[in-house]
């Protein structure tokens, strides 16, 4: 069976890189990736791909909503990817954060291993980010509660522990978080000084 | 007293002050309710996380329920349209090429005269014009084609997507020649100096429905206590953005990193109505430029339905009749008196209307005796009498 044309539509060159390497092991397919926002309907519309994939959250999609709306039963339409016989791997695919276009007519047999690659790469990415994104937030309240105790060590001449333990009392007492505690705490110091 | 927790998808644009405006004054606590807002990138990702149960109820163009209900979208639940949340806060920008022709026939640049401002058009450009809107299913899209009807600029008309973040760029670049799209993207495209403000939507139409509150409908059948309690909390929320000294307040709240991300000094000129109209810094004052509650303004009337439905039927070769009655099932007015009346909503007498008959503000019969809907003309004085079967 001949491989497909896949379009990907993606401006990180890494993740767009990874995409495509799970896409070949999954066969012998034309993988695009177009990675500007200007111009995507003209493109697309030039390459005639069997299949889109963009990341859900991605701006251009609405650009591509267009183009799917668009092109004419004469002019080989890319119609909105809705798999009607499996609905859980539309919902599967739109949870990982992926979304897939493709041509009409394309039997389900041949979407499903394209889509079940780009949800597996794309769970990926949203772990990697989803851990990302809470060392950093772990990090900035570490550095927010080491300035309050400071601040608190400073005003009351304890020694860190003691101030730490204000913190949690107060915490605590309101039923809050230490690390809310400590950036109210840093921001009157700021008005303060 | 434990709240209830609801995930709201919203698009970051002024008119997701309802959404934002519940949960950060209070409104959504008063009824139970505790709002995990998620901000969206694309109206094609609202609908995709409303139609998959990623949220329980989204902040989405009017237009785009239709759109669904007519099967132009994704094979998903059912969407209803408990209410629409803002009215206006549109406009249509020109391409600094252009703003410098219309200026050289000594165009005033207005804002608010859709004639005048069609005629100058129709004097400085013939031919192709390209005009970017944030989505296909929107009122931006029926305003431009509203606007342009029956002008020489019509058989050249062309209208493209161009996300609103990206619609400065689209301008500068020639990819469009114009736009039409909600704040702060218009004023955003005066800041680069990538265009200048020709005319505000409500000069087109007085009354554009612009969002609407949506769920599905398993949710609003399964779940009507939450419904109705979403529903007030957001319609307290709409009617505290129209009183004129909160919405200094509201800009504050939206501006922040969480909400919009932007200047407050850019998102203030939509929602207190003074437009910067070009990179000069010439100001007009656009009052009611945008509405959330005024007037009427959150009645989804099945009439606004039908007359939506015709036009994206007429756009994409579909039976008016079929799509104009299967709009007006979507938009439940039903929902709207049953949960509001609680609220202190007074509710019009009927649930359709003469779209577009109302020049200045009217007295219509209602349930407390009489109520003021806003003017909702046309600026060519067409109107729209729904058929009987899509009232």
């Amino acid at each position: 069976m001949p491989g497909l044309s896949i379009i990907i539509v993606e401006r990180d060159r890494d993740r767009a890189l990874r995409i495509v390497d799970g896409l070949r092991a999954s066969g012998d397919h034309t993988v695009t990736v177009i990675a500007e926002e200007t111009g995507l309907a003209r493109r697309i519309a030039e390459q005639k791909p069997d299949i889109v994939l963009i990341d859900v959250a991605d701006p251009s999609r609405d650009v591509l909503e267009e183009l799917a709306l668009a092109s004419g039963p004469l002019e080989r339409p890319v119609a909105m990817f809705v798999d009607r016989s499996d609905e859980g791997l539309t919902r599967a695919a739109i949870e990982a954060g992926v979304s897939a276009y493709v041509v009409d007519g394309l039997q389900p047999e041949r979407i499903r291993p394209i889509l079940d690659a780009a949800i597996a790469r794309f769970h990926m990415f949203h772990k990697m980010r989803t851990e990302l994104a809470a060392t950093r937030a772990a990090l900035e309240e570490r550095k927010i509660i080491d300035r309050a105790k400071a601040i608190l060590m400073k005003a009351r001449g304890i020694d860190e522990e003691a101030a730490y333990a204000l913190l949690r009392k107060t915490a605590m007492d309101q039923g809050r978080r230490v690390a809310d505690i400590a950036q109210q705490l840093v921001m009157a110091a700021g008005l303060l000084t | 007293m434990s709240l209830t927790s609801l995930r709201l998808g919203y698009v970051p644009l002024i008119d997701a002050a309802p959404l934002i405006v519940a949960a950060e004054i209070g409104f959504a606590a008063e009824e139970g309710l505790e709002f995990d807002l998620i901000r969206l990138r694309s109206w094609a990702q609202s609908r995709d996380m409303l139609g998959t149960g990623g949220i329980d109820a989204a902040h989405m163009l009017v237009p785009l329920p239709i759109a669904q209900a007519l099967g132009l979208g994704p094979d998903y639940p059912a969407f209803d349209l408990a209410m629409f949340i803002s009215q206006g806060g549109q406009a249509i920008a020109v391409n600094a090429a252009l703003a410098e022709r219309l200026r050289a026939i000594g165009h005033g640049f207005g804002f608010g005269d859709a004639r005048a401002a069609r005629d100058a058009l129709v004097s400085v450009w013939t031919g192709p014009l390209k005009v970017g809107v944030p989505f296909p299913f929107s009122t931006q899209a029926h305003l431009v084609r509203h606007w342009l009807k029956g002008s020489p600029l019509e058989p050249g008309l062309s209208i493209h997507t161009v996300p609103p973040p990206m619609m400065a760029a689209a301008l500068a670049s020639g990819e469009v020649d114009a736009f039409c799209v909600g704040e702060p993207w218009a004023s955003y495209a005066v800041e680069t100096a990538a265009g200048a403000l020709l005319l505000a939507g409500r000069a087109i139409w007085n009354a554009p429905p612009e969002k609407g509150l949506v769920l599905t409908r398993a949710f609003t059948e399964s779940q009507p206590e939450l419904t109705g309690a979403l529903m007030r909390a957001i319609w307290r929320a709409c009617r505290w953005i129209d009183i004129p000294e909160n919405r200094g307040t509201a800009v504050e709240i939206l501006s922040r990193p969480d909400y919009l991300n932007l200047s407050p000094e850019l998102s203030e000129r939509g929602l207190l109505g003074r437009l910067h109209v070009s990179p000069q810094g010439e100001v007009r004052h656009f009052p009611d430029f945008i509405r959330f509650h005024a007037g009427g303004a959150n009645f989804p009337w099945r009439s606004t339905a039908a007359l939506l439905a015709r036009d994206i039927a007429e756009a994409h070769n579909l039976d008016p009749k079929a799509a104009m009655e299967a709009a007006g099932a979507c938009f439940r007015t039903d929902l709207y008196r049953r949960h509001l009346r609680a609220a202190g909503a007074d509710m019009p007498g009927a649930s359709a209307r003469i779209e577009g008959a109302m020049t200045h503000p009217t007295p219509v019969a209602s349930e407390k005796g009489q109520m003021i809907l806003g003017p909702d003309a046309f600026f060519d004085g067409e109107t729209f009498d729904p058929p009987i079967y899509a009232r």
